[in-house]
């Protein structure tokens, strides 16, 4: 299988940030795919398909989060979840 | 932030007599009210707002532990308090399985960074095994204050 590593750097515009709602759906979005998906912000790096470990990392309005996936896949995880954090807001209003 | 920073340490139930999510909440909130940190006549309308939040995503994040939040707009800081199960509670939990430990937090309604930061404190440890072990062993109030305590001065518990 072709190895695909695509990375891509998103901002939150959502005002109440990456609570836990928004990060259950970027979690649900990213365990469609097979790629491994890794999400970090310039402290800590964690696993884009860990709930518990999205909720870490306590991303405010205005925080740029960088996400990386690896897989056959790759691509097309990286359109879905930039659409949900800066397209859709996570469903939720800008400040 | 440290837990010490927005845990009510005055407030832990170290055994909760509910043994169902709604009623777990709403003993911890009434803890809280006692421990004299919420508005008087506020006890209900917090615990059924946090029920509410509860019935639309829950909180019970698997592994054991739950965390109800909501915001609420009479307090100025994240509150938060721990209540424990031993003979564990359904949350309707990710993973389907009982819940032992559960932290409970109000945070402030317009200060949504306050609360994102009590919750990268709360996961950060609640992501250890050691930690989540720790808590649910913890069979008093003072067990947990220990615990968090020295939590908020090991990054590795």
């Amino acid at each position: 299988m072709e190895k695909v590593v695509c990375e891509t750097e998103v901002e939150i515009k959502n005002v109440d940030g990456l609570h836990m709602r928004p990060a259950m759906q970027f979690v649900d979005i990213a365990n469609q795919f097979k790629s491994d998906i890794t999400v970090s912000n310039n402290e800590t790096e964690v696993d884009g398909k860990s709930i518990m470990q999205m909720s870490m990392l306590a991303a405010t309005c205005g925080t740029k989060l960088k996400i990386k996936a690896e897989g056959s896949d790759a691509q097309k995880v990286i359109r879905a979840l930039r659409e949900l954090v800066e397209e859709k807001l996570f469903g939720e209003p800008p400040p | 932030m440290k837990f010490a920073d927005f845990v009510c340490f005055k407030a832990t139930v170290p055994e909760l007599k509910a043994r169902d999510r709604d009623g777990a909440i709403a003993e911890i909130v009434s803890s809280l009210d006692k421990a004299g940190k919420l508005g008087k006549g506020k006890c209900k309308e917090i615990s059924m707002a946090m029920i509410k939040r509860e019935k639309e995503a829950s909180t019970g994040m698997g592994k054991g532990v739950a965390v109800p939040h909501v915001k609420y707009k009479l307090v100025k800081d994240v509150i938060a308090a721990i209540g424990l199960s031993s003979a564990g509670i359904d949350f309707s939990a990710l993973d389907k399985q009982p819940v032992y430990s559960v932290i409970l937090l109000i945070s402030p309604a317009d200060e949504p960074d306050k609360h994102l930061q009590a919750m990268e404190n709360v996961f950060r440890h609640l992501q250890q095994e050691k930690f989540r072990k720790f808590l649910k062993q913890c069979r008093s109030a003072e067990h947990v204050e220990d615990l968090l305590r020295e939590a908020d001065e090991n990054s590795s518990l």
